[in-house]
């Protein structure tokens, strides 16, 4: 039984660095399901997401997405990057336009393409800004049009990069549930990065948390049983809330505390 | 008793009013704010050469000097007696018309050749030391090659314009192209962005304030340039026209030769940043 998305003993090692990045990096994500892995800065979460996404190359190891592996960035592995990435000198629209024609759009009209990237803007609620430019527009904006021009590909599996650590606190809970929502409307299966304690429990259904870099592992997975739709307010003092919460707290400050902690 | 009646009518109201009308801004003092500083000064300087140029034993002409000597030239720019004896209205069109075909052949070579060396090592490596060496080489010295191989004066001056321009041209428009953001490559790795669709929707736009960077440097050094190659060649030409002043001793001319040209220079510059703004939806610096 082979899983959905499969990261199978992946290890990557750049030149003239003694040690490896990432050591035999396993994990199986079935279908529809919201996986975190969280760990501290530069333990190589980012590495790990940009090898899923096909960006880098492994050294060892590979990925099997749907049976078939993966031997390049594509847009069935879209990708959300933390600092957005949208092209400066497009428009909302446009820049979702431009993925969409390059990617699903092949065999549409255009009617249907400019429908369906319509549709897209309106899924994250933008379609107000449809015709601003990426510099007229907020860091919360950006990232859902960056949301929206990845969804708009038709992923197989959504990959998002730390989408909100770059955000306010608000604007950051406001995505959260918005992404949320996307989850549970189309079933797409996500794989996020992220240093957010509270973030990774609320959204994910499992939990991975990497070991310090470098030679950095997967040291321990947690599932998280809380029902969907979940509520940031009703399970702020749940015991199923606080529990994994407590749990990944304990793993990243007690078992693996970030190196500079450490050492003072 | 009757104002606490009144309050809950009037209370929605009061919040929904608009505010007090702020007194209107002055439109006038920001104007001036930045209109008299340079003319303080200016008429300042315009005292201190008047003063220093008015000794018994001064060499240049005062402003009252080169008032008196050339109104004519001043007031009208646009009389024509045939020959070169023209207002500099004419000088300064024959001028722009060589820089302008000169820059023009620049930059459509310079951005290409950019885009070669930018998006190929082999390029890069092959061509970039020949620039560095060539890029050197003041305009004057390229005039008598050319002149040697057009033999003509009016294609020497466009060949020195173009090889003066060039430079900044090429070598800024291959640093935008290399600078292409590793942001955009990722987006476009993920979306299968390739070739000339890859060039034409990401590299040009994202390589775009670098180029206009390029193309300002270029039509200033062109503009330094034509007035002392102009000089040489002779013709109808700002720069013959102060060389031809000098040759008849007459200073005043020149005065108002160098006011023209500065003006015109300054002017060529914010043409071509404004063209940069609009080019590139006010992304590249002004």
């Amino acid at each position: 039984m082979t899983a959905f998305l499969d990261i199978s003993g992946v290890s990557i090692q750049f030149p003239r660095s003694p040690v490896p990045v990432l050591r035999d990096v396993t994990l199986r994500i079935e279908k529809g399901e919201y996986v975190s892995i969280i760990g501290h800065s530069g333990c190589g979460k980012s590495t790990l997401l940009n090898i899923v996404a096909g960006l880098l190359p492994a050294t060892t190891g590979g990925v099997v997405l749907e049976g078939r592996e993966i031997s390049g960035p594509g847009p069935d592995r879209a990708v959300v990057f933390q600092n957005h990435s949208l092209l400066p000198w497009l428009t909302c629209y446009e820049n979702i336009r431009l993925a969409v024609d390059r990617t699903v759009g092949r065999g549409m009209s255009r009617a249907e393409r400019a429908e369906w990237t319509e549709h897209n803007l309106a899924l994250v609620r933008m379609s107000h800004a449809r015709n601003k430019r990426p510099g007229e527009i907020s860091g919360g904006m950006k990232q859902r049009i960056g949301i929206a021009r990845a969804l708009a590909m038709k992923p197989k599996v959504l990959l998002l990069d730390e989408p909100f650590g770059a955000l306010d606190a608000l604007t950051r809970a406001h995505l959260q549930d918005q992404v949320m929502q996307i989850h549970a409307e189309l079933g797409t299966t996500i794989l996020m990065i992220t240093h957010d304690v509270d973030e990774a429990v609320l959204l994910s259904d499992r939990i991975v948390m990497l070991t310090n870099g470098p030679n950095a592992q997967v040291g321990e997975v947690l599932a998280v049983d809380l029902p969907r739709p979940r509520d940031r307010i009703a399970l702020a003092a749940d015991p199923r809330f606080t529990a994994p919460r407590a749990a990944v707290l304990e793993f990243l400050h007690h078992r693996h505390a970030a190196p500079a902690t450490a050492a003072a | 008793m009757n104002a606490l009646s009144r309050k809950p009518e009037a209370a929605p109201r009061l919040a929904s009013a608009p505010l007090p009308a702020l007194p209107a801004p002055s439109r006038l003092a920001p104007v001036a704010a930045r209109v008299l500083p340079p003319l303080l000064v200016v008429a300042a300087l315009g005292i201190l050469w008047e003063y220093a140029a008015g000794g018994s034993g001064a060499t240049l002409p005062p402003p009252s000097q080169v008032w008196a000597d050339s109104r004519e030239l001043i007031l009208d720019p646009f009389f024509d007696r045939g020959g070169l004896d023209k207002g500099l209205f004419w000088h300064l069109a024959a001028s722009l018309t060589r820089v302008f075909e000169g820059f023009f052949l620049s930059a459509i070579a310079g951005v290409a050749l950019g885009m070669l060396v930018g998006t190929s090592p082999f390029a890069m490596r092959g061509l970039d030391p020949i620039f560095q060496v060539l890029r050197t080489v003041p305009p004057l010295a390229w005039l008598p090659l050319s002149l040697a191989a057009f033999r003509e004066a009016q294609p020497s001056a466009i060949f020195v314009i173009f090889i003066t321009a060039i430079w900044p041209i090429i070598i800024n428009t291959a640093v935008g192209v290399r600078n292409v953001p590793q942001d955009y490559r990722n987006v476009a790795a993920v979306i299968h962005l390739r070739g000339p669709a890859w060039f034409w929707l990401v590299v040009l736009p994202a390589a775009a304030p670098y180029i206009f960077t390029g193309l300002r440097i270029g039509v200033g050094l062109s503009w330094l340039a034509i007035i002392a190659a102009e000089m040489l060649i002779g013709g109808v030409g700002i720069g013959f026209f102060v060389w031809d002043a000098w040759n008849s001793s007459n200073l005043s001319d020149i005065i108002v030769a160098l006011f023209y040209v500065g003006i015109t220079g300054f002017v060529l510059d914010r043409c071509v940043a404004l063209l940069g703004r609009l080019a590139t939806r006010g992304v590249a610096a002004s």
